[in-house]
């Protein structure tokens, strides 16, 4: 187990490192790289308008730039937006714990919806249920993260809600279609032939087994919930990642596009890692 | 085939028709601006009124329809084959190239996708078409779309890799791409069907996020996507309902091909 | 009793006008609180109502008034200007202000490698500047040359305390900082050592403090107008004035800006074009056509909801000085278009347009991505041109690789841009229009000119510059305005007009097209008495 846990922390080291390379590579070599809006400002002579570009000189080379940051970055230091010209560790503590709530609401409310509403339909084998729940679920698989969020900014509330309702169809129907199967297996059957209660049957005999894939998905969760961030914090304007990182985008900030990539890649390695962890269990025991 | 497919398939095979015959259906030009009629309730010429350009939006609707539609399968076709190429090579040969590949997925996801897209269109050359552009756009989306189906894929393969059939076909003598080819293969199938028809409503979704962006179809061309960010005025949209008949289109449409589909998502990863 | 009433009722005014906080978005987070490094809108507006300066303009009546400098004389042909200063004033920490202060902050701001934005206005020569102080209310200061409209560049210099032991706090507006949450509020609180009084003796600003709410989407400040949690909206878009406008909410239309929406082409002769479009976008036939071609009026009324009006050059008529009144917008007229690009050589086959040689008239307009307007008129302008048998392909990219593309790869043809003019002084468009300058935007940093009409802008622009005389500058650049006309390097589409939502409880507002466009007499707003909004 011990050697299993230090493979993972091995691959997400590993992919935050090369991850960070390439995405700097990326925004290094798309047009419109070190453009300075300060270029269409009419009041700057051309000295300044100069100066302007030479502060761009230090990120051309990719390689020198690289090391420079991590360098940097052990001292946490995670570079200088020349964009929104404050500290990048600055911008990113202050941000960060915007879209962490605003994942945790929304891969947590997700989560929870989805698993309560498939235990609730698997437990209560009720058409009706069946279909609400299944047309709650087909609702919010068929339109897309942006449109639920100008939804809630249209009533007022926050955007993380329309993470939630990202996540949920996902995870309900993954959920529901893993404790069907779990139901029709066979000593489920033999412990309602022997008159074991409902709620008993659910949790012990059907849930328990699966735990481990349950839990698993979280770190599909996750991965969902940061993905509809950055067109939910956009649209809501929730001074979170999403938000930074599409304002970086749109400026090639490189600093705060490596450090983002960087983080981006350690999340979702670490939700993957997370998830196969989980199953691994489950997958020796099959 | 139950009622509820019976419908989906309805609404879906519906919804192909409409676009197309876009052509005979539509009275007016896609692009046509009547200037003296903005922002037009329903009526018979504009049977869902018009935009703020005096542009026809049932026109429009079923011209916008024509794009998701044949665009989306498309990219849904490119990401599965290299779903199937790069999961399905994985989950077989396992070792270091399924770690690798393993590795690259990760990557692959961590990489700011959306950023590519804005640069992609930024080294479009100048004159080129709305069709070519979105074309373009589909085709990246495509290319782009392939991890999570790979890591499926693998996964599927995995399991039919210590399968007792395969297990006889070595034992027969079957090895190499010809075992993967006529024992593995056709057994992936449903598999990689089930995530070409899971990839088409997520590439419709995807192009509908980009244009809310302002990343999506050059004018004039429609597409749903462009003709949702409509919906950014609510006080248009609640005086003019029929704002909202792309977005119906779209969810009707999307959710058939999720009840037609009828796979539930069977694995987290 | 009745003058009881009054005395009381008067009293009660005075009293609720010292209440209130006054709410408003910025868009942006604010890039610096260095009031000599300001670039952005939100920082500007952060300067304004912090800083004090010499001289303000009165966006209203657009001229200058003394601020902290009772009187001031330019001469020497406007190299030189001499200042009294204010007696009396203190910074917002109570260190007093004086002539040492006033000095400091001009040898900071023509500091060449501080890069001011504010200071390169002043730059016309290059050579440091001599800011001497006779006395503690005396100030002269000398530029290396002469600088056009002297006086008015210091509305954008707030002055800086020299001895302060917190320099960065201390300050001479209405307002001071008294907290910043990045990417929530900036949150300003009333300045107790401010200068000015009113008629009453009583002294400003009116208001207990500012919370400027960082807000990106438009959407969700008009929602918070809506809802009372914000006073005023400036820069409002005509879709969200005509919403507000149909709820009987308070919004003004002050009338045009001094922005402007223009088109231009690409003139550059190392840009990666055919030659043959070369030669369409440097012929003055082929651009006046397609400006005549253009229905200025229904970008006005359809992209605009009405709230634009036509232009006819690059001043407005909301800049009543210098407005060339002798120019009118090109009149929209697909025959007359027609007719021109015949004398050009152009001719119509069918539904498609060629050119002498037989290539088809066909070429693209970059605009930036993300703004609806733009991608409105660019819409609106390809059916114009198709009128023409023109097939115009639109692009809209995002601003850092348009920039890129005009200023540096010129590797485009044809552009939709917003211009956002701030003075009213065409001196402060000289990087525009001076052939060499890198913002001549069709063809820029030109070693000499490349035509005749090019070098006698060049001329023009100089000598306004180099004038003081008003009537012989604006005579210039009336010239300059007439070429522009004639040649159409740039073709004017409308000037936007100026649009603000204001609370129904806020009085003494004034909108005016130069910004701060609401908040300029900041220290003058109030809530109204029956409803002091507590927060």
């Amino acid at each position: 187990m011990f050697l299993v846990v230090v493979r993972q922390l091995r691959r997400v080291l590993l992919t935050t490192l090369v991850a960070g390379l390439l995405g700097a590579t990326l925004v290094r070599l798309s047009p419109g790289f070190g453009i300075d809006e300060r270029e269409m400002d009419s009041r700057l002579n051309r000295e300044s308008q100069s100066a302007a570009r030479a502060e761009h000189t230090g990120e051309r080379n990719i390689g020198a730039f690289y090391l420079r940051y991590l360098d940097n970055a052990l001292h946490g230091d995670f570079g200088y937006s020349l964009a929104l010209n404050r500290p990048v560790a600055e911008m990113i503590r202050e941000r960060l714990p915007v879209t962490l709530v605003s994942l945790g609401y929304g891969a947590g409310f997700g989560m929870l919806a989805g698993i309560v509403l498939a235990l609730a339909t698997v437990s209560a084998q009720s058409v009706p249920l069946n279909l609400i729940s299944s047309a709650m679920s087909g609702l919010c698989l068929s339109l897309p993260a942006a449109v639920i969020a100008l939804f809630f900014l249209w009533t007022g509330a926050s955007g993380r809600w329309a993470i939630a309702l990202a996540v949920f169809p996902h995870v309900y129907r993954y959920s529901k279609n893993l404790l069907t199967e779990a139901r029709r297996s066979a000593h489920v059957m033999a412990a309602e032939a022997r008159g074991v209660r409902p709620a008993r049957v659910l949790l012990a005999h059907i849930t328990a087994p699966v735990l481990p894939q349950l839990a698993a998905v979280a770190g599909v969760a996750v991965s969902l919930a940061f993905g509809s961030c950055i067109p939910v914090e956009v649209l809501c304007d929730s001074p979170g990642i999403g938000q930074l990182a599409w304002k970086a985008a749109l400026a090639r900030d490189l600093p705060v596009l490596v450090t983002i990539t960087a983080l981006v890649a350690i999340l979702s390695v670490a939700a993957n890692s997370f998830a196969d962890l989980a199953l691994a269990p489950w997958r020796a025991a099959k | 085939m139950s009622i509820a497919k019976r419908i989906a398939c309805t609404v879906v095979i519906g919804a192909g028709m409409l676009a197309a015959l876009a052509g005979l259906l539509a009275r007016n030009s896609y692009a046509r601006q009547f200037r003296e009629a903005i922002d037009a309730r329903p009526s018979l010429q504009f049977p869902l009124g018009t935009d703020e350009l005096g542009r026809d939006r049932f026109a429009r609707l079923l011209w916008g329809t024509r794009v998701s539609l044949i665009l989306a399968p498309a990219a849904a076709l490119i990401t599965t084959l290299l779903a199937a190429l790069i999961g399905g090579s994985a989950g077989y040969l396992g070792g270091r190239w399924e770690r690798l590949v393993l590795a690259a997925t990760d990557l692959f996801l961590s990489l700011p996708w959306l950023f590519l897209l804005l640069a992609v269109r930024a080294l479009l050359p100048l004159n080129t078409s709305p069709y070519a552009s979105v074309f373009l756009t589909f085709l990246l989306l495509g290319c782009l779309g392939w991890a999570n189906p790979a890591r499926i894929v693998r996964s599927a393969t995995c399991t039919l890799a210590s399968s007792e059939f395969i297990l006889q076909a070595k034992a027969s003598g079957v090895a190499g791409l010809r075992l993967f080819w006529l024992q593995l293969a056709p057994n992936l199938r449903p598999v990689l069907m089930a995530q070409f028809w899971i990839a088409i409503p997520v590439f419709i979704l995807s192009e509908a996020n980009l244009a809310l962006l302002g990343l999506g179809v050059s004018e004039p061309v429609p597409s749903w996507g462009g003709m949702l960010r409509e919906l950014e005025n609510y006080t248009a949209v609640l005086h003019n309902p029929a704002m909202l008949a792309p977005l119906a289109m779209l969810v009707a449409v999307v959710s058939g091909l999720q009840v037609l589909l009828g796979t539930e998502e069977t694995s987290a990863c | 009793m009745l003058r009881i009433l009054c005395v009381v009722l008067s009293a009660a005014s005075v009293m609720a006008q010292s209440d209130g906080q006054l709410r408003l978005a910025l868009h942006t987070d604010p890039k610096t609180f260095n009031p000599l490094m300001v670039e952005d809108e939100s920082s500007e507006i952060i300067r304004y109502l912090t800083g004090g300066v010499l001289i303000r303009r009165n966006r209203l009546t657009q001229e200058l008034e003394g601020e902290l400098a009772l009187t001031w004389r330019v001469s020497e042909q406007g190299r030189r200007i001499e200042f009294q200063l204010r007696p009396g004033v203190l910074f917002s920490d109570g260190t007093p202000f004086s002539c040492p202060d006033a000095a400091y902050t001009l040898q900071q701001l023509m500091d060449p490698a501080l890069h001011s934005p504010a200071g390169d206005s002043f730059r016309s020569t290059p050579g440091s500047i001599e800011a001497l102080c006779s006395g503690p209310a005396s100030l002269s200061v000398r530029f290396p040359g002469p600088v056009a409209a002297l006086a008015g560049r210091f509305d954008q210099v707030a002055m800086l305390s020299a001895h302060s032991p917190h320099p960065e706090s201390a300050v001479l507006g209405a307002f001071c900082v008294r907290e910043y949450k990045p990417g929530e509020y900036v949150q300003l609180e009333h300045n107790p050592n401010y200068w000015k009084k009113d008629a009453n003796g009583k002294q400003l600003p009116y208001l207990r403090s500012i919370r400027l709410d960082i807000q990106q989407n438009r959407e969700i400040e008009l929602l918070r107008f809506r809802r009372g949690e914000l006073d005023v909206i400036s820069k409002l878009d005509p879709e969200m004035y005509e919403r507000l406008s149909a709820e009987s909410k308070t919004v003004v239309d002050a009338g045009p800006s001094l922005d402007w929406e223009v088109v231009f082409f690409n003139q550059v002769s190392q840009a990666p074009l055919p030659s043959f479009k070369r030669g369409w976008f440097r012929s003055t036939g082929f651009r006046r056509a397609i400006s005549e071609a253009i229905n200025r009026d229904d970008l006005r009324r359809i992209a605009y909801r009405g709230r634009a009006q036509a232009a006819s050059g690059p001043v407005s008529v909301a800049n009543r000085f210098w407005l060339n009144a002798a120019l009118k917008p090109q009149a929209h007229s697909v025959a007359d278009a027609l007719h021109r690009l015949e004398a050009e050589g152009f001719h119509r086959m069918g539904d498609v347009l060629l050119d002498r040689e037989g290539h088809r008239v066909e070429f693209s307009m970059i605009t930036n991505a993300g703004n609806k307007r733009h991608e409105r008129m660019l819409t609106l302008i390809q059916q114009d041109l198709a009128q023409l048998g023109i097939r115009l392909n639109v692009l809209t990219l995002d601003f850092s690789s348009l920039v890129e593309r005009i200023s540096r790869t010129y590797d485009y043809e044809s552009c939709l841009m917003a211009f956002t003019n701030i003075d009213l002084d065409p001196s402060d468009q000289m990087n525009i229009w001076l052939s060499s300058a890198a913002n001549h935007q069709w063809n820029p940093n030109q070693k000499i000119p490349q035509t005749p009409w090019e070098a006698r802008i060049d001329e023009l622009m100089e000598a306004q510059a180099a004038s003081t005389d008003p009537a012989r500058r604006k005579a210039y650049f009336d010239e300059v305005q007439q070429i522009v006309a004639e040649q159409a390097p740039m073709i004017f589409l409308v000037h936007p007009d100026v649009l603000a939502a204001v609370s129904a409880n806020l009085r003494n507002v004034s909108v005016a097209v130069v910004g701060p466009q609401v908040i300029w007499n900041a220290e003058r707003l109030y809530f109204g008495p029956a409803l002091v909004s507590h927060r």
